[in-house]
């Protein structure tokens, strides 16, 4: 026996256990995550019930069949469309949103306030989306609800928060930085912590006031966190949420509201048409991870960490 | 530190400031308990605010005479237990082999775990899976697909990295193998992660409503979100049984309130007691994200 059969006997005597403990979780992982994988291949083949993905028959146009009548598919056009926009809003609103609670929770001076308002903005995070829509609706309801109500007695006229498409986007973009807003706020307060107290100190002595502070000295601790979670976000431009647009739709605002991953739920699972959906869904994931590539790269040109 | 006149100003408008983030974040709860204990006339007539008006438990008799609300609740809490325990369970036994540098193979698997975080196969694909594996309507369906998430695991490995590996020398010269060292060093060690990842896990079930959407078909399993959804929005009467008090006005808002309240209130009565294990968490998570 040569002395390397020797020492890998010796190895996997001392080891074994721990492939034992990984064996299940591998998998898991081959089962439910890299199976899958092989039936993307429904994308570019007929679909048929009674056939393995293996045996479908390849669909038309060199195999591209679905990706084209995706794109000419109005409803589909109009989900990529109100993905990206809603995704685009929320970047632009809710991205600085929780740099903005974590900069005003770093300058409060009571403690136990602080602490307070944490625990009570990181409470919307642990609500479903149906709880949430489900608030939302006797919330703002036309006329019943308080937000009306309080907008009457202030003068102001009945708004169709959820009724009306313009409206329904903007409570939507609202309603997520509700439920985000605080919950996002932890990496960022995490990262202030880090934050050199000399630095502070130096600030005051050369005059630097409150925001002056802020300006040269917090936000640039906070620098390499908002590039990383940045890059993320770019990531996902195109990945789509289920449950909030899904609970948070009705039939009026269906033209704002339809998002991708509904429309692969409707036409899909619903509607059963599985190679289409299949496309759009490759079609998605494909383009996130360029974008996620892409964001990464650019970061990474700036001089700065990347998230690999 | 003395502070001048309008540092102190400042001070006060901050948290001026963080007082309204907290009646934001408030107001709505409130909003929707005083609906729930009002009386259906008060919701018609647009009276109720933040009191209830008409004071009556009328809505929540009715949510606890109803079986299959009650029936859903008690469901969703056992299969949040179930869940919690199996993911929990996967997640160690996935993390830890990981925390060992000299296992042969570890950057292969890794590699590969990760991998699956950022490209999904998508979830047409992944349906037709659970119906070939005939997990379709099956209470497992609930259980199984979901039961590891790469994120929370990487949370798990990065904290028993953190843990010295002098320790687990030291239990190896003691004889230990790898597994009496899980048990005797690392999990004891470790209640703070297992207590945010198991806050994830449960408040994830918990609030779960896609995978019910999607795979389970059969009411008997709805889980409680499932259920709300189609209270909430009419999806059909038959939902709930024979109390007709959702099919009228202004009870009906009364009730879908109450029903609201029933399954917020046990994540409102958790999180607040694992606060300070979770934040820890989520700085593992986006550290390494």
């Amino acid at each position: 026996m040569s002395e390397n059969t020797q020492k890998l006997i010796n190895y996997l005597k001392r080891y074994w256990t721990l492939y034992l403990l990984l064996v299940l979780p591998i998998a898991y992982f081959f089962i439910f995550r890299y199976i899958p994988m092989t039936y993307i291949q429904i994308a570019f083949k007929k679909y048929s019930i009674v056939k393995s993905v293996w045996e479908m028959p390849w669909a038309d146009s060199n195999g591209f069949e679905y990706f084209i009548k995706a794109f000419s598919n109005a409803d589909f056009l109009y989900a990529l469309r109100n993905t990206i926009s809603l995704n685009l809003l929320d970047l632009v609103i809710g991205f600085p949103a929780p740099i903005i609670l974590a900069l005003l929770l770093n300058e409060l001076a009571f403690v136990k306030f602080k602490r307070l308002t944490q625990t009570v903005a990181y409470m919307p995070h642990f609500l479903s989306w149906i709880i949430i829509s489900g608030i939302a609706l006797q919330l703002f309801a036309p006329s019943t609800g308080l937000a009306n109500i309080m907008l009457n007695s202030l003068g102001f006229e009945t708004i169709p928060f959820l009724n009306d498409p313009k409206h329904w986007i903007a409570t939507y973009i609202l309603l997520g930085v509700w439920q985000s807003v605080g919950w996002n706020s932890i990496i960022y307060l995490a990262a202030l912590t880090g934050i050199n107290p000399e630095l502070y100190e130096a600030a005051s002595i050369d005059g630097a006031g409150r925001f002056k502070k802020m300006w040269h000295v917090t936000l640039p601790g906070l620098r390499s966190t908002i590039i990383v979670l940045l890059i993320m976000n770019l990531g996902r431009i195109l990945g789509s949420e289920f449950d909030r647009p899904y609970a948070l739709r009705n039939p009026l605002v269906d033209n704002v509201s339809n998002v991708i991953s509904t429309f692969v739920y409707t036409n899909g699972i619903r509607g059963l048409q599985f190679s289409l959906t299949t496309a759009v869904g490759l079609f998605q994931s494909v383009v996130c991870v360029v974008f996620l590539i892409g964001a990464n790269s650019l970061a990474k040109k700036f001089g700065e960490r990347g998230i690999w | 530190m003395i502070k001048s006149k309008s540092t102190r100003l400042g001070d006060w408008v901050i948290a001026a400031f963080c007082f309204l983030v907290i009646l934001v974040c408030l107001l709505p709860l409130v909003n929707v308990l005083a609906r729930s204990l009002s009386s259906s006339e008060a919701l018609i007539r647009g009276e109720v605010t933040l009191w209830p008006k008409g004071l009556n438990y009328e809505s929540y008799k009715l949510v606890f005479n109803d079986s299959k609300y009650i029936w859903s609740l008690g469901w969703t809490a056992i299969l949040t237990f179930i869940c919690t325990l199996v993911s929990m369970v996967m997640t160690t036994i996935c993390a830890y082999p990981l925390t060992y540098d000299n296992l042969k193979g570890r950057k292969v698997i890794n590699t590969l775990i990760i991998f699956t975080m950022y490209f999904n196969a998508g979830t047409i694909p992944n349906y037709l899976l659970l119906k070939d594996l005939d997990l379709i309507n099956n209470p497992l369906v609930l259980i199984i697909p979901s039961c590891l998430s790469v994120f929370n695991m990487i949370i798990m490995r990065s904290f028993l990295y953190g843990i010295p590996e002098s320790l687990r020398e030291s239990a190896e010269i003691d004889g230990a193998g790898p597994v009496r060292t899980l048990f005797s060093i690392y999990l004891p060690l470790s209640t703070s992660v297992i207590a945010t990842l198991s806050l994830f896990y449960a408040v994830g079930r918990w609030n779960g409503f896609s995978d019910a959407l999607m795979y389970m078909g059969n009411r008997k399993y709805y889980p409680i979100q499932l259920l709300l959804y189609n209270i909430i929005n009419n999806v059909s009467s038959i939902e709930v049984s024979a109390q007709d008090g959702f099919n009228k006005p202004g009870l009906s808002d009364g009730l879908k309130a109450a029903t609201v309240m029933f399954a917020t209130v046990p994540i409102l009565l958790v999180y607040p007691w694992l606060q300070r294990y979770f934040i820890a968490g989520v700085t593992i998570g986006a550290v390494k994200g």
